[in-house]
């Protein structure tokens, strides 16, 4: 197969382009500008639009117009231009429009910094906007990856009528690996007959989240909900790694998972036997696997690059007599493989 | 016999929730007799923004795209852009692209979009109970100017007409009002001149509606009547700012 020596961010902007995305809006913000560079250089070659929006407001809020017209589109940014988004991204949430949004995270709060970091899990996992809603979330480990689940996220996206995000450390935004730069599969655009495309022939159509009369909203919510609980039981996606025989279960997600698989290398040629789940979706997330796993497993690490985030979720998830352990390492800090073999030993050791 | 009057074809039959007096109600006639006169109905799209307006879709037999607060030029921008053939208009009160969304309404009529806004001034915010918005009048009492505008700690009314007229993109920048028929008259000019440059590929084209809303001014629908042409039109000059003659871009 045909492979290409790629960076993160240029998979994943070549992904939007193969999953059929016409329309990129946004403004710049380090680690993710490869992405609107690319696209500003490419959209308009397959006949697609870039506009370089005033602010990550705009942009959201142009992707909005653009996917209500039943196209695919999406924005990129990083922290402070996501959190900017996030009105909007509530809007299109409770409007039932689908879009991809992409988060090469920075460090924070504030302006923070730009080494890699998973500060943001937080915020795109559970909520960011207001009101109560969820974005389907993809977390990507590899230069593959953001190519793959690019064209997952539109998909997803198109399929719930829901906004996908996909975040990234700026690790895996910012290397290059080998990429195959085609579909796995062939991509399909499903017919989006909610678009609003002027009325001709048809009745009007409105795309909307305002609620005032008594009990809508709550029907409203109610809807969606079942949405969420049907996402929640097709759409989980993980890999595991060595966990048939493990005695400690490390939990990692994107750069921390990779880094992971390393340390449970080297433990396992000292003989200890740690493993591995990488939850790729992160909502939904492995809420069922995580606890059948921990089941057998006692030992749980859980491996982030912040102070404790994806933390809270397997601990909702594992079984109740699990030992939980964790590993942070924020504000653009990254652990080497020996850190998390010193954490796994420490956490073995204990009774 | 000739029917000379009726509700246009693009105007539902309907209660209307805007307070008596409130010329949100003109505004909507205005534009629904623009797009029978265009013929255009099945292939426009409202993007209303939130204030008194966002019910939109109530009274237009139209698609309706309901955007964030001050956001609607940007919605429409990303819309017209994935439908060029379409004709995209949002609505907006001072509030709403006056305050708020300053930002999204410059950009949008300085890329040159080729849609159209519709905006209502006002002079308060008028669905949250009057507030002081940037348009209120030196001097004028609202819900959070109790004592008057003052120019000292809030500024000066905002123009956006004006403003708007000064950027390349803008092929239609106008202010009209609704308060007397002579008025409504110019004003219906005014809203089909805009769809019409639309129509043919133009650019920006956007619409200052001077606006009653005697509920928050705590006045009569008359005394409203009187405000505009008092007080409002003196600080508010009614004209055109911008009118392109053909596509005569730099
Ligand atoms: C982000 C945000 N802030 C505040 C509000 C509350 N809000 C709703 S309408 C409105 C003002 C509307 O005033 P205007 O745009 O002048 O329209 P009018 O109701 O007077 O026609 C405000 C402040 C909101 N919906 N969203």
């Amino acid at each position: 197969m045909d492979r290409r020596l790629t960076k993160g961010n240029i998979a994943l902007a070549e992904g939007a382009i193969q999953a059929h995305c016409r329309y990129y809006f946004g403004y710049p913000i380090t680690p993710q500008n490869d992405i609107p560079e690319y696209l500003s250089r490419n959209l308009p070659k397959v006949g697609g639009v870039f506009i370089p929006a005033e602010s990550e407001i705009a942009s959201i809020n142009m992707v909005m117009g653009a996917a209500a017209s039943g196209k695919r589109a999406m924005t990129s940014s990083s922290g402070p231009g996501i959190s900017l988004m996030q009105e909007a991204l509530s809007y299109m949430a409770g409007s039932d429009i689908p879009c991809v949004v992409v988060n090469i995270m920075r460090s924070g709060p504030g302006l923070g910094g730009i080494a890699p970091t998973q500060g943001d899990y937080s915020q795109a996992v559970h909520g960011g906007g207001h009101g109560d809603y969820h974005s389907i979330v993809l977390a990507p480990a590899s230069v593959q990856e953001m190519f793959d689940l690019t064209i997952k996220a539109f998909e997803l996206a198109d399929t719930y009528r829901n906004p996908a995000m996909i975040i990234a450390d700026a690790m895996i935004g910012q290397f290059q690996e080998p990429c195959r730069l085609t579909p796995r599969e062939p991509v399909v655009v499903p017919d989006k007959p909610w678009a609003l495309t002027g009325c001709k022939g048809r009745a009007p159509q409105l795309l909307k989240s305002l609620y005032l009369a008594d009990g809508e909203q709550e029907a409203h919510n109610l809807v969606m909900k079942q949405k969420y609980d049907i996402i929640r039981d097709r759409e989980v996606m993980y890999e595991t790694r060595h966990l048939e025989d493990a005695e400690l279960m490390i939990v990692a997600f994107g750069t921390p998972a990779r880094i992971a698989k390393t340390a449970i290398e080297n433990l396992r040629a000292r003989g200890i036997r740690a493993g591995l789940l990488r939850p790729i979706s992160l909502f939904p997330f492995p809420v069922h696997q995580v606890h059948d796993f921990s089941i057998r497993i006692k030992k749980i690490l859980v491996v982030e690059m912040n102070t404790g985030q994806m933390l809270r979720d397997v601990q909702i998830s594992a079984h109740r007599d699990s030992r939980i352990f964790f590993y942070g390492r924020p504000g653009g800090g990254v652990p080497y493989p020996d850190d998390i073999e010193a954490q796994v030993v420490a956490a073995l050791e204990e009774a | 016999m000739n029917r000379i009057f009726q509700r246009p074809a693009s105007l539902l039959d309907r209660p209307t929730h805007f307070c008596p007096g409130c010329t949100h109600g003109i505004a909507h006639r205005l534009i629904a007799e623009a797009i029978d006169e265009l013929g255009i109905r099945e292939r426009t799209i409202g993007i209303p923004g939130v204030g008194c307006c966002v019910f939109l879709y109530h009274y237009f037999p139209i698609d309706v795209l309901e955007a964030p607060h001050g956001r609607a030029p940007a919605c429409a921008t990303g819309m017209k852009r994935a439908q060029p053939d379409k004709i995209i208009f949002a609505y907006q009160g001072d509030g709403d692209m006056a305050a708020i969304g300053t930002s999204e309404v410059i950009h949008a009529a300085n890329r040159g979009e080729n849609v159209t806004v519709f905006y209502i001034n006002n002079s308060v915010y008028g669905m949250t109970g009057g507030q002081m918005a940037p348009t209120t009048l030196l001097g004028q009492q609202t819900t959070t100017s109790p004592y008057g505008r003052d120019f000292k700690s809030e500024g000066y009314p905002i123009r956006m007409a004006e403003m708007l007229a000064t950027l390349e993109g803008v092929c239609y920048s106008t202010r009209v009002a609704l308060h007397t028929p002579r008025h409504v008259n110019q004003a219906r000019k005014a809203v089909i001149k805009a769809l019409e440059m639309q129509n043919a590929e133009m650019g920006f084209s956007v619409v200052e509606m001077l606006s009653t809303c005697n509920t928050n001014w705590r006045v009569t629908p008359l005394e409203a009547i009187d405000m505009i042409e008092n007080e409002m039109i003196p600080y508010y000059p009614l004209g055109v700012f911008k009118e392109r003659t053909g596509k005569d871009f730099l």
